[in-house]
């Protein structure tokens, strides 16, 4: 199965040329070259409420959880048997682990990341609300200087070609695999060749085979539940999903739309890309833009916060109208100009990634 | 978070950045004193000009008269009582007016030139940005419209911030001249260093000007006159000082309310009130409702881990709005489960009374749970109706609340 996250470092026929960057990628850096059912997963926090929780979550959906971190509880063991360290590095030694969750909380998600980096993590998956700014200015620089990065026309490009880091403030990131058991013991995991990383409810996700349409989409969201309705309505009318990047609230986060785009465009098992934006910053401009010049594939779009006031956060630390930038309207006409079909309500997302593909 | 005026003077005399004279006063009788303090501290003899402006986050100070240029002892305490005993209006207080409880004097200072300069970050480069303009007194986001060349950007480095060589190629690309260049350059090295380790979101000196040649100053004198600071919420917890600046009598009080209870509710001027888990699907409930013809009340996440009485304390918060005439709940449980929803507003039900229309959307995790719980409740609570999904929950609150105002 090809999918989103799968490792295929030293794969010499992969090598292709990033479309807006230039530069020698690995060709499947697509949705599929990060995990797959096989990626061990650790998570940083997994002693904490929401860490257990969701361990558990994505252990029981079928992701091979592998271990997780807390400083001074090296040694011990979670209550699914797993093995805690006290480091991410002790961690990925015992393991091989190559990505990570992170439930630390905000005032250490920083240094998480930045270990999990330091350690040879490849795809870092921060869960964590409420990160400061400034901390994720320092960390994108460093991350940046860890890949690939060019300046184009004054802003620094990632290609994300080292590590990957999905979020902040996300709900994380899911490739569904076709439904095996009844997800209710590790034993009889929910899926055997899927991987959930992350907070959201799996079930709801469909894997190819299970599609009367036979067509998977790609999801690239800003916002958790609004991804989940988003799944729900393409579920309901028959699509499956290849992969859902849920890539966080925050002002400065990792991927951007673009970079998910870009993967989709890549990935030979996504027949079409639903976008969903919400008001603040100007990354769906500049990902309307990328998708006019570089997308092949149809692209259906919804913006979140057409009549939010301006000038008041709107629960994501992202989601502000300031200085006249980022309105609803100035997004939606961006897509709509460059050939995107835009949902006119959150109820018509499902429709409108459909019509885009020209589905019934 | 926003700060007043007078906080953000402070902020930044404490990082070497010249500001004129002036106090801070809550009370009538203290606008003689500061009056003669303000122009004795500034060298100016009786008769000097001072000005008076009340401390309150709304704009629109000057139109209404909030701002006021005094020339007297007299004259600053008939100011001080009118900005003290009347209540402002304008564009940005709303109809009810905003009391003013602090009054800002500060000596009035000649002015040569106005300027512009702000740090913020730049969500595109993902860096810290300066940004400049010798387009000054006036809003930048007027500058940005009519005369967009006439604004000037420098990224900070990510590690090092803002570098010395910066700061002077600005100044100079300002056209500031002679003495004023380094004057200009300290303070915009000042303002960058502030922003990073006060974990600003803006710092913003508008005007930053320049006052005429004098004796002391024969190049003119370079100092900041108004100022305006936001900051991260995320950072508040490493930033007391920043905290303890909070006046929460510029707060809607309902949303004060909502924050102790870890969900995040913004007042609006509709009559539909909402509660959704999620951020993202709380903006579109919002927008759904107004594309139906109904007009939002509010904002409300209750996030993902809220407990029943946090949700419940949602429902006090929403019915506790007069102006509410109808209220929907959308939820999409991932972490949120739906039986605590359906229980949530059973108890909502039992306490407060959903006396207004109320339309119900549960999907996701425990729904099954959540929608019998519900039906165990449907006699108990005549006004609700529940929804298949999002459009159809939208359609039928807005439907109920146009009959429900026929009627």
């Amino acid at each position: 199965m090809l999918s989103l996250l799968r490792i295929r470092p030293n794969h010499p026929a992969g090598m292709a040329r990033h479309p807006a960057l230039g530069l020698r990628l690995w060709k499947n850096f697509a949705m599929s070259i990060l995990i797959d059912a096989n990626t061990k997963v650790i998570c940083q926090g997994i002693t904490g409420s929401f860490g257990a929780l969701h361990t558990r979550g994505c252990h029981l959906y079928g992701t091979k959880m592998v271990g997780g971190v807390t400083p001074g509880k090296g040694g011990t063991k979670d209550p699914n048997g797993l093995p805690i360290f006290d480091t991410v590095k002790h961690a990925v030694d015992a393991t091989g682990a190559t990505a990570t969750m992170i439930f630390v909380p905000p005032a250490f998600a920083g240094d998480a990341i930045l270990e999990a980096a330091d350690a040879g993590i490849r795809v870092i998956v921060a869960i964590t609300e409420g990160v400061p700014v400034q901390d994720m200015v320092r960390v994108r620089a460093v991350l940046d200087q860890l890949n690939s990065t060019v300046m184009i026309e004054g802003k620094p490009e990632c290609a994300w070609d080292r590590i990957a880091l999905i979020g902040p403030n996300c709900p994380g990131v899911i490739t569904p695999g076709p439904r095996t058991g009844s997800g209710e013991s590790a034993s009889d995991p929910y899926s055997r060749s899927g991987c959930k990383i992350g907070i959201m409810p799996g079930y709801i996700n469909k894997h190819i085979t299970e599609s009367p349409k036979k067509k998977s989409v790609g999801i690239v969201s800003r916002s958790g539940t609004l991804t989940y309705e988003a799944v729900w309505q393409t579920s309901r009318l028959g699509l499956a999903q290849s992969t859902c990047v849920g890539i966080g609230g925050d002002p400065v986060r990792g991927l951007s739309h673009i970079d998910c785009l870009r993967m989709f465009q890549n990935d030979p098992d996504t027949n079409g890309i639903l976008m969903i934006g919400e008001i603040g910053g100007t990354d769906e401009e500049a990902a309307a833009r990328f998708v006019k010049e570089h997308v092949k594939k149809p692209v259906a779009a919804f913006i979140a916060g057409s009549t939010a006031p301006p000038g008041k956060r709107m629960g994501h630390a992202g989601a502000i109208i300031s200085g006249g930038e980022g309105t609803a309207e100035s997004k939606i006409a961006a897509l709509k100009a460059a050939g995107i079909t835009v949902a006119e309500t959150p109820a018509d997302m499902g429709a409108a990634m459909a019509k885009a593909m020209g589905i019934q | 978070m926003k700060i007043h005026e007078y906080q953000a003077r402070q902020l930044l005399a404490d990082a070497g950045v010249p500001v004129p004279p002036g106090a801070v006063i809550d009370s009538i009788e203290h606008a003689a004193g500061a009056y003669k303090r303000a122009v004795a501290d500034a060298g100016l003899g009786d008769g000097g000009l001072v000005v008076v402006k009340a401390q309150v986050h709304a704009g629109g100070r000057g139109k209404a008269g909030f701002v006021k240029l005094v020339r007297s002892a007299a004259e600053a305490t008939d100011a001080a009582r009118f900005m003290l005993t009347n209540k402002m209006f304008s564009v940005q207080t709303g109809p009810q007016g905003l009391e003013v409880k602090k009054l800002l004097i500060a000596a009035g200072v000649e002015i040569a030139k106005e300027y512009y300069v702000a740090i913020t970050t730049d969500r595109a480069t993902r860096r810290n940005v300066l940004i400049a303009s010798a387009e000054g007194g006036v809003e930048i986001e007027e500058v940005a419209k009519r005369n967009p060349g006439a604004i000037l950007k420098t990224l900070l480095h990510p590690h090092l911030g803002l570098q010395p060589y910066q700061a002077r190629l600005m100044a100079f690309r300002l056209g500031f001249k002679g003495a004023q260049v380094n004057q200009a350059a300290k303070i915009m090295l000042a303002l960058a260093r502030v922003y990073v380790e006060k974990d600003c979101a803006l710092a913003e000196i508008n005007p930053l000007i320049v006052t005429p040649p004098s004796a002391a100053h024969p190049d003119g004198q370079v100092l900041a006159i108004d100022a305006k600071f936001n900051f991260d919420d995320n950072a508040l917890f490493r930033q007391k000082a920043v905290a303890e600046m909070f006046d929460p009598t510029e707060e809607n009080p309902s949303e004060i309310r909502a924050t102790r209870s870890g969900l995040s509710y913004i007042a609006l001027e509709g009559n539909i009130g909402c509660l959704v888990n999620g951020a993202g699907l709380a903006m579109s409930t919002m927008d759904i409702i107004k594309h139906c013809g109904g007009q939002p009340a509010n904002f409300l996440d209750v996030g993902g881990g809220a407990t029943e009485e946090a949700v419940t304390e949602g429902f006090r918060i929403i019915l506790s709005d007069s102006a509410v005439q109808g209220v929907l709940v959308n939820i999409f449980g991932g972490i949120m489960r739906c039986d605590v929803i359906a229980q949530a507003v059973v108890n909502a039900a039992k306490e407060v009374g959903f006396k207004v229309p109320l339309v119900v959307r549960l999907e996701g995790t425990n729904v099954e749970e959540g929608r019998a719980i519900l039906a165990a409740a449907r006699s108990a609570i005549p006004t609700m109706q529940t929804a298949d999904d999002i459009g159809d929950a939208a359609r039928k609150i807005t439907a109920a609340v146009k009959a429900s105002r026929a009627a």
